[in-house]
């Protein structure tokens, strides 16, 4: 083959694979995660995380606006810590509260932000005030057949 | 069997592959400007002794001397320095299968020396011209017939203008025409050149009528040397054995072995 | 007795002949990469040998890529539809290809297509002593014909897994979405929530230049060493598909012990 053949040819294949990475980083993975967006943290204590992980998205009304950082035990209050990473150009209020959730029935759990109506806003290193625990589908269930029972006993 | 005119002196070479020894205490020389063939059955070294000259095989005791430098104490970058003064022609070519004749013999215009392009054009034709092979130029090597490709082989080995030229089997396989042409080639490329030429082959005919003298070899040392024609004279049985190509003589149809009766089981050994 | 010490003076034997065998491929390989140099002063030599083991594999592993992505999307669609959650289905495909699959199909099919015909390439030109007549023409065949070789299946192997792992997503793609008439929204948008960068891509690209390296080793070895005859050649050609292979395997259960057990 001619030289100049060969040399469109590998131009034609680094540039397809070099396509491929790009298509691979931005339309299958998360865009944010390679250019880790300027941030700021704040925590949040719960007495129960459920199964909350590192990397679990922040929303809010829906919409992705950070992503859990860590995830550990506080030794004093005995509650579980949880650091979030917030995008930049998202504020929220400073009354705001947060809670865990879960994307539908078994679906992964996510951190989800009520806005507030306070004036000032979050800032880094704040504490959010008020937390909702996750939703743990064995108590749900439990206190479920306990009122189930106790209506049976009062009729 | 060393003259000062010697291009090449070998001095008390051993030279085995694992348990077989090729060459015991060899000691021979070949003359500079002659063209001198190497002969000898097959197996008896060689095609080994062209590449303990080239330096891809180093003596296990003995020197290859040329020129006074001692071939087989050379480090890589003197070796690479050595052959850039040495053409070899090997047996089918080794041309580059993936280079047409012209590009194979730039290769070493190319890789040896940054000339311009136009440089490299001039010196490939005109090589490829000495060989009668410039209307070739374009071809692939799987499109030549074995004579032609020994012939661009030929081209691509003097393409540096060597100083001694090395020819493992130049004549296996070639029909009598391109036999002739090639030993045309190696004497009128040795006369014009003037360089030293060093042929290997079984080829009695061919090589008698190319060479100014001929080393016969066998087990591992040199049997007879001479002129052509004193060899064709000699009464020595082996010469004679080769020479006129009998099947049996000093060196034996048999190979050496029990008795036939007794491999047979025809016969037990008794005691 | 007689026969447990043959057995294990055949085990002493094997073990010595493969260390030796490592041994003597280090140094090879050593040899090869000090001498690379040429790649960087004639760029013609690579772009060649990439053509040779990046493009001419092009085909096979567009096709292999697309199906196997086809398959998956099929299967993961099957099984989950079982929990309602057919959404998921993207994030199924991508992490398999992306993790696994794409580095190591697309290594075993560049070992049985690059590999095997670096190694035959090579073997060939030792059988017809075309390296033997480099090295008489001063050209060491190390930096000349094998250091090209080696980069240039270095190079290609990491591009084609993730050429691989593109189609097969897009395979997944077409049957899950286009086909079977899965949201396409959900699609993309669980993929995306699930497939990590640093975690899941990056550490695949990792394996494919992994994988890329040692297969490439193993070919350009096979091919030098190879016995010069036309039986040794394609022994050899046989035991390049075959060590790649092992090799791929092996060390991917390595590098997945690695990167993808202790991070959550």
């Amino acid at each position: 083959m001619e030289r100049s053949n060969v040399d469109l040819w590998v131009g034609v294949f680094v540039a397809a694979g070099i396509g491929a990475l790009l298509f691979l980083a931005l339309k299958a993975g998360n865009v944010d995660s390679i250019m880790k967006a300027e941030g700021y943290k704040v925590s949040a204590e719960f007495d129960n995380i459920g199964g909350l992980k590192a990397k679990a998205p922040v929303k809010s009304a829906g919409v992705i606006v950070g992503r859990v950082e860590s995830v550990t035990f506080n030794n004093q209050s005995l509650r579980a810590l949880v650091q979030l990473n917030l995008d930049k150009q998202f504020q929220f209020p400073a009354d705001s509260s947060v809670s865990i959730l879960t994307s539908g029935l078994l679906g992964d759990q996510f951190v989800g932000i009520d806005p507030g109506g306070a004036l000032e806003n979050l800032e880094g290193g704040d504490r959010v005030r008020i937390t909702q625990s996750a939703i743990v589908l064995e108590k749900v269930i439990g206190q479920f057949l306990y009122g189930k029972m106790s209506e049976k006993n009062t009729d | 069997m060393r003259e000062p005119t010697d291009l090449i002196q070998f001095s008390s070479v051993n030279f085995a592959y694992g348990q077989s020894t090729i060459f015991r205490n060899l000691d021979v020389g070949f003359a500079a400007g002659k063209v001198t063939a190497i002969m000898g059955g097959s197996g008896s070294g060689k095609t080994t002794i062209l590449k303990l000259i080239g330096g891809q095989a180093r003596p296990q005791q003995g020197e290859v001397i040329c020129e006074a430098s001692a071939v087989n104490k050379m480090t890589h970058r003197e070796l690479f320095a050595y052959r850039k003064r040495i053409g070899m022609l090997f047996q089918f070519g080794a041309l580059f299968t993936d280079l047409n004749v012209f590009e194979n013999v730039a290769f070493p215009l190319r890789e040896q020396a940054s000339l311009p392009e136009t440089a490299v054009r001039d010196l490939v034709l005109m090589k490829l011209h000495a060989v009668g092979l410039r209307g070739a130029s374009r071809l692939m090597p799987a499109e030549l017939s074995g004579g032609m490709a020994r012939r661009v082989a030929l081209a691509r080995a003097i393409a540096l203008d060597p100083s001694l030229m090395l020819y493992d089997e130049p004549f296996t396989g070639l029909d009598p025409i391109s036999t002739a042409i090639t030993g045309n080639l190696i004497r009128t490329l040795n006369d014009a050149l003037g360089i030293t030429s060093i042929f290997v082959t079984h080829d009695i005919k061919a090589s008698f009528k190319v060479a100014d003298e001929v080393v016969l070899l066998s087990r591992g040392s040199v049997t007879a040397r001479g002129k052509p024609s004193d060899l064709l004279e000699s009464n020595d049985p082996l010469v004679r054995q080769f020479v006129n190509g009998e099947v049996d003589g000093p060196v034996p149809f048999h190979v050496s072995s029990k008795p036939y009766r007794e491999d047979l089981g025809l016969e037990h050994v008794r005691g | 007795m007689t026969f447990v010490r043959k057995m294990l003076s055949r085990l002493g034997r094997a073990s010595i002949d493969s260390i030796w065998k490592l041994g003597e491929a280090s140094v090879f390989m050593g040899r090869v990469v000090s001498r690379s140099s040429i790649i960087l002063r004639r760029p013609s030599l690579l772009v060649a040998e990439i053509h040779f083991a990046g493009v001419l594999s092009l085909v096979i592993i567009i096709v292999s890529g697309l199906f196997v992505g086809l398959v998956l999307g099929l299967q993961g669609y099957e099984t989950l539809k079982r929990y309602g959650s057919t959404g998921a289905v993207g994030t199924l495909v991508a992490l398999s290809l992306v993790r696994e699959l794409g580095p190591v199909v697309s290594a075993l099919l560049f070992a049985s297509r690059a590999g095997s015909a670096i190694t035959a390439k090579i073997g060939i030109m030792k059988t017809t002593e075309q390296l033997s007549a480099m090295e008489m023409m001063a050209v060491d065949p190390h930096a000349r014909v094998v250091a090209p070789m080696f980069w240039g299946g270095f190079i290609s192997m990491p591009l084609l897994a993730a050429i691989f792992s593109a189609m097969g997503i897009v395979g997944g793609y077409l049957i899950t979405v286009v086909v079977i008439g899965v949201d396409s929204g959900a699609f993309w948008s669980q993929m995306q929530t699930s497939v990590d960068f640093h975690h899941d891509i990056l550490n695949g690209v990792i394996k494919s230049v992994v994988f890329g390296t040692a297969v490439s080793a193993i070919a350009v070895y096979e091919g030098y060493a190879s016995v010069p005859t036309a039986e040794g050649v394609s022994r050899a050609v046989t035991r390049t598909v075959v060590t790649s292979a092992l090799a791929v395997l092996a060390l991917d259960f390595v590098l997945t012990a690695f990167m993808f057990t202790g991070a959550h």
